[in-house]
Formats: structure tokens, C-alpha cells, sequence
């Protein structure tokens, strides 16, 4: 499969670009995610102490019988301990073994899952995956301001590729579904929201000193409110009274 | 306009607590088996009358899809699938319902389940919403704890499980079929239907996918009575709905309105108005991305209901209004819904593999123009070809989109082909082979 060719970007063998009349779409993929190539991969993978601490449970959600339904849970699981023990949080073809092996499935089944699905890398990461949606809501706000800031930050020019230092990969990824809060930017697991040019290189110079700022909008909001509060539910009374508790995501691991 | 009183979703922007002391204050989990204690029939019955049709997009009539599961188990066990794998680009609503109300949906989950003598239940949520589903399942934990579910939950003697799965990064997954598969852990590619879910679904067995928003608006459907939620909105299209507003607006948003609120005044009173003042509209995608757009004209009148939406040719779909102002390159804008769908075709069915990738590179020639005028109408065309003519409605998604520029924009797509026409040295020749790649 290779990356869509995006309007106005240069195609083999046409005639150089003419001046174009009106908006052309920048030439921007010029990486790719799955371009065949092989990368090195590990001679075995084991699942640590803390994975096998989880996969009971990831099966016990599902009938007897039915492990199959655990596949994603394990994938999620295997690229989690690369993450933690590599710095790179990606599935390697051997892990997808063990995750058959474990589930009691023929190993073309799980590879089948871990390529079709878009948040399981099969090739390794850098140290920050950064996720930029780019579809039409974000596009809209801005999300183009979002990629050049990306793109100067780290020097990565195409998608799904790798800065030189190994900290930052940039994947162009679809609709996160957090849009009146677009653009956004997803940094591993977490989305940060109504972002603009400086905002992104404040949020990178962040990453690299090793700091992850809170998530959620990157202004003065609150969550998927207006700018300015809420115009609505402010009649409640006392049904709304109560401090908020601390949400887990809130608790920084 | 909707009162505060009648707002469903009060903690909708997670100003509160969400957890489950902060639900209960909020009139949650509030005489759960009383509700449980009038029986099967009775609360489908008061799901039918309150008129309420599904919010995921496609606006089936929620009761009457319960209604439809078999009645008495025929040995096989019977489940609620509550799809929250919300991808439709414009739509945020059910991802501030699972960080802010969980428990709404997991009291739902359970009021519906034992409509439909489900004794358990799985919630399919995209993955990328990773901290929600942390919030959700500390919830379920609370529930559970509290003896709000599991074994003789709220002490109705029903025994009820409620499991959270993530999903990976596939928009096809919110198909039901395709969630379902997903579930079972396949590729997420639709399956044919018949037979139904309701007759064959989820590991073969009957199962009922219903949408976030309609799980977690049926508890309060049924302590506030049928009569209450259908007096809200318009004949046909009852209730209140959640909104999304998202583009080119002062203030985007979610807000929670009754159905039926004119979508200027909703885009007036809650999102600050459009960038630039309402005569610098130039469109709006009324209902998530799949629906066409509508120029300024029809959204000066248009009501934000099913049946309003659907006399326009357009949609409400998942309420995510998306808004263009006049500085917007419209046929890009569409163009990038197309590569969404080129990007999320699941690629099971010919019309929809090859002619969502076609459909993308001919409108990527229109964005800069290097087309033929005759080539609007066999994109036109095309779009006919793939609507209709696969398994699921993903095909129809992505032509939806297009036949809307079309139908709404041709004379953009004209100028753009006329410019560069005008532009091009005369010794390039056509600009294409006509149609092709």
C-alpha cells in the first residue's frame, strides 16, 4: 500500500508544475508507513512480570473459549513492554507469535490484526510518537500550521518517519474525535488540544526536556466548553455541587 | 431553547465529579431497581413511546431495535454491544459522556441490557481515547464495588457483567458488523445481512449494538417518563441530541439542544457565530462527514433534526456540525474527507476499495484544476457506482460527501478547471487523459 499521492505533490514522470491558479495542496508525504521495508527484528520476545500480571484478566473478559477476542488487548500489551523495556513502543513479528501462541491462534490471524489495524506499529518508534490528525475538522483550524511546527522542530520531513536523535516519529493519523477542540496533536496516549504553530514548539521543547505538560486544550478552556465557560448548565443548583475527583488519567504515572 | 432542567447530560464539560459520588448527587443510579422492577416489556415499551432514534447517525428507532431481540434466550446468551468507537470526523460528543457521565452510560448499559435480557454487556471504544476509557473502566470499577452491577445488581436479582474493549485505530469499526468481528478479534470487515445481529451477532449469538449517547440518555428516559423526553423536540424527532460544532466558528463547542433547534440559532447562540459574521458563511456539513454539505442559503432556514436534514439532502448523522467560512477551499476540504474514506476503507468490497483511492485522485486533479469540465460528471456518476453497491455504508459515506460539492459547488469546480486552463502553456496538451490516473 503505498501513501495517497496528495494533490499537487510531484508525480513520476509529469510535466513540471505550471503555476497553479489557485490553492494547491502542498507537497507533504513523502515518508510512508509500510513501505516493505524490512526492518531488524528481535529473535524472541518473553512477556514480563508486569504484562503477565495482566493478560489473566485481558482473557477473563471474554467467554470460554473466545480468546481470540483478546488479540488487541495483547497487542496493546506487547507494545507496551517494548516501550518500556526498548524506548520504542512497537509489536515485533516474533511478539505477534507469542501473543498466537498465547491465545491459542494461528499466527497469520494475529498478523492480520496487528497490519490492519492503525495504532499498532510494526516497525519501531522514537522516544515521542507524535500523532497529527490532519482530516478536514482539524484541517480547518489550523492542523497544517500544527505539521510545519512538527516538521521544524524535529527535522522529520515525511510521515511515519524518525528524527536523527531518535526522540520524535510523526504519523499522520485521522480523525481523533476530539473536534471542537481541533487541532490536535496526540502524544503517545494523550491529546493535546486547540493547538497552533508556538504552542506545538513549546509542547516539543517540553517533551524533550523530559516534561509531559497536562493534557487537554492548550488554552484557556475548560474541556469541550466555549472559550469564555460554559453557556449552558449554569442553572443547576446543587445537582452539580461536589469537588471533581481526580481522574486517573490526571494521575501521572 | 432547552432549560437547564431538562439537560440530560449535566456534567457535560467535566466541571464536576464524575465519579460516582458526584453521579449520584446528579440524580444517577437513582431507584435503578425500581426502573428494573417493571419488567422487560414495560421498558421497551417506554423506550418505543419516548420516540427516541438512535444517535450514532443513522437514526433507527431505538425501542423498536430493542424490540427486536428474541424475547425469550433459545439457550444462547444474549448481549448489548454499546458501540464507542467514535470516529466520524466532526463528532466528540460521546467522548465527553465517557469522561465526564460514565455512569450515565453504565446505568444505561444496564436498564438496557435487562430490556433485552443481556446479562452482559462489552463497550467497543476507539482506541486513541485512551485516558476516557481509563476514566470508564474506574467507573465500571465504582459500579461494580458498589453492587450497582455484577451479580444481583441493584438488588434486582439480575446478574449483569459490563466489559470496556478497546479498539485499535480502524474508523470501519463503528459499522456494527465490523465491531462485532473486531470484537471477536478479526479484522474489522463488515459482514453481510442478513441475518442480523439480532439474530446472529456477537460470538453467533443475539446481540443489540446501540450508540453511547442512546444507552446513556435511556435511564433518564426512564425516570422522567417517555412523555417528558418526546415533549421535547419535534414529532418524529423527539428529544434532546448533543452538538457538536466544530470549523470555523468564535467559540467551538459541544452543547446539549433539542432536537429541531435551527441551525443558525444554534450556531449563534452557542458557538459565538461564524468566523467573520453569518454572511461569511460559505457551507456547513450539517451531521459528521458522511453527510453532504449545504450552502449558506439552505443554512439560513434548515432545521437540525433527522427528517429536516434528510428534505434537504443532507443528514443529521451524528449532529457533528462542521462549518466552512468563505476562506475555505471547499473542494480541498471535501477532497481530505476523501482520503479519510480511502484511508478507512476496509477494502472487502470492490466499489468501495478501488473507488474511494479514484474518487480521491480525481478530486485531488480538481483542487488544482488539471481536470476536464467533462469529468464533474463522471465523478458524479462514479459516485452512483459505489453508493448502493456494497456491503456496508461506507461506500455510500464516502460518495455522500462528493455529490454534495457537486450538487452545491459545481460552479467552484468549473472556475478552478477554467484557471488553470487559462494558466497552463499551451504546449502541455490536455490536461489528462480524460478520467484516468
Amino acid at each position: 500500500m503505498s501513501e495517497p499521492i496528495d494533490p499537487g505533490a510531484p508525480r513520476p514522470g509529469a510535466s513540471p508544475p505550471s503555476p497553479s491558479p489557485s490553492s494547491k495542496v502542498q507537497a507533504e508525504s513523502i515518508g510512508d508507513g509500510s513501505t516493505g521495508q524490512e526492518h531488524p527484528q528481535p529473535t524472541e520476545f518473553a512477556f514480563d512480570a508486569e504484562s503477565e500480571a495482566e493478560i489473566g484478566k485481558l482473557i477473563a473478559k471474554y467467554p470460554p473459549g473466545r480468546h481470540a477476542s483478546a488479540v488487541l488487548p495483547m497487542l496493546y500489551l506487547v507494545q507496551r513492554q517494548m516501550g518500556r523495556q526498548t524506548g520504542s513502543a512497537w509489536v515485533p513479528r516474533v511478539a505477534m507469535d507469542a501473543v498466537a501462541a498465547r491465545l491459542g491462534m494461528p499466527p497469520i490471524r494475529v498478523y492480520e490484526v496487528a497490519t490492519f489495524y492503525a495504532m499498532f506499529n510494526t516497525t519501531p518508534i522514537g522516544r515521542y510518537h507524535l500523532q497529527l490528525c490532519t482530516t478536514t475538522p482539524c484541517w480547518l483550524r489550523g492542523s497544517d500550521d500544527v505539521v510545519a511546527a512538527c516538521r521544524q522542530a524535529t527535522g522529520i520531513r515525511g510521515w511515519h518517519e524518525t528524527s536523527a536523535d531518535g526522540m520524535f516519529t510523526m504519523t499522520e493519523v485521522e480523525c481523533l474525535g476530539a473536534c471542537v477542540n481541533a487541532p490536535i496533536l496526540q502524544v503517545d496516549d494523550d491529546f493535546y488540544e486547540d493547538m497552533d504553530f508556538d504552542r506545538t514548539l513549546a509542547l516539543l521543547d517540553a517533551l524533550r526536556r523530559g516534561e509531559r505538560p497536562k493534557p487537554g486544550p492548550m488554552i484557556d478552556r475548560i474541556t469541550s466548553a466555549p472559550v469564555g465557560g460554559p453557556t449552558t448548565l449554569t442553572e443547576l443548583g446543587d445537582l452539580g455541587a461536589g469537588q471533581p475527583t481526580a481522574s486517573p488519567a490526571e494521575i501521572r504515572e | 431553547m432547552l432549560q437547564d432542567r431538562d439537560r440530560i447530560f449535566t456534567n457535560l464539560y467535566g466541571q464536576h465529579d464524575w465519579a460516582l459520588d458526584g453521579a449520584r448527587r446528579r440524580g444517577d443510579w437513582d431507584g435503578t431497581g425500581a426502573i428494573l422492577a417493571r419488567g422487560r416489556e414495560a421498558l421497551v415499551d417506554e423506550m418505543k413511546a419516548s420516540g427516541l432514534r438512535g444517535r450514532g447517525g443513522a437514526g433507527f428507532p431505538t425501542g423498536m431495535k430493542w424490540s427486536f431481540m428474541p424475547k425469550q434466550s433459545d439457550g444462547r446468551p444474549h448481549y448489548l454491544v454499546i458501540n464507542a468507537d467514535e470516529s466520524e470526523p466532526g463528532t466528540c460528543k460521546d467522548r465527553d459522556i465517557m469522561r465526564h457521565d460514565p455512569h450515565k452510560l453504565i446505568e444505561g448499559a444496564l436498564v438496557a441490557s435487562f430490556a433485552m435480557g443481556a446479562h452482559a454487556s462489552y463497550i467497543y471504544i476507539r482506541g486513541e481515547f485512551y485516558n476516557e476509557a481509563r476514566n470508564l473502566q474506574a467507573a465500571i470499577d465504582q459500579a461494580y464495588a458498589a453492587g450497582l452491577i455484577g451479580r444481583n445488581a441493584c438488588g434486582s436479582g439480575f446478574d449483569f457483567d459490563l466489559y470496556l474493549h478497546r479498539g485499535a485505530g480502524a474508523y470501519i469499526c463503528g459499522e456494527e458488523t465490523a465491531l462485532l468481528e473486531s470484537l471477536e478479534g478479526k479484522k474489522g470487515q463488515p459482514r453481510l445481512k442478513p441475518p442480523f445481529p439480532a439474530a446472529v451477532g456477537l460470538y453467533g449469538c443475539p446481540t443489540t449494538v446501540n450508540n453511547v449517547e442512546s444507552i446513556a440518555v435511556a435511564p433518564t428516559i426512564m425516570r422522567r417518563g417517555a412523555s417528558w423526553f418526546s415533549a421535547l423536540g419535534r414529532p418524529k424527532n423527539t428529544g434532546t441530541k448533543l452538538f457538536c460544532i466544530s470549523g470555523h466558528v468564535n467559540k467551538p463547542c459541544n452543547v446539549e439542544e433539542e432536537l429541531g433547534i435551527p441551525l443558525r440559532e444554534l450556531i449563534e447562540t452557542y458557538a459565538g457565530g461564524v468566523r467573520g459574521g453569518w454572511d461569511n458563511l460559505l457551507a456547513i456539513i450539517p451531521g459528521g462527514s458522511s453527510v453532504p454539505l449545504l450552502p449558506k442559503e439552505i443554512c439560513d432556514t434548515v432545521l437540525m433534526d433527522f427528517d429536516s436534514l434528510r428534505d434537504v439532502k443532507s443528514g443529521l448523522g451524528t449532529a457533528a456540525v462542521i462549518v466552512m467560512d468563505k476562506s475555505t477551499d471547499v473542494i480541498k476540504a471535501i477532497w481530505r474527507l476523501a482520503k479519510f474514506y480511502k484511508h478507512e476503507s476496509c477494502g472487502q468490497c470492490t466499489p468501495c476499495r478501488e473507488g474511494t483511492g479514484w474518487m480521491m485522485r480525481v478530486l485531488a486533479r480538481m483542487v488544482e484544476g488539471r481536470a476536464e469540465l467533462e469529468e464533474i460528471d463522471i465523478l458524479e456518476q462514479v459516485t452512483r457506482q459505489v453508493e448502493g453497491h456494497t456491503i456496508c455504508a461506507l461506500g455510500d459515506a464516502a460518495a455522500w460527501p462528493i455529490q454534495g460539492l457537486i450538487r452545491h459547488c459545481r460552479p467552484a469546480i468549473e472556475q478552478r478547471i477554467a484557471e488553470y486552463k487559462r494558466s497552463a502553456k499551451p504546449s502541455r496538451g490536455p490536461a489528462m487523459p480524460l478520467a484516468a490516473e
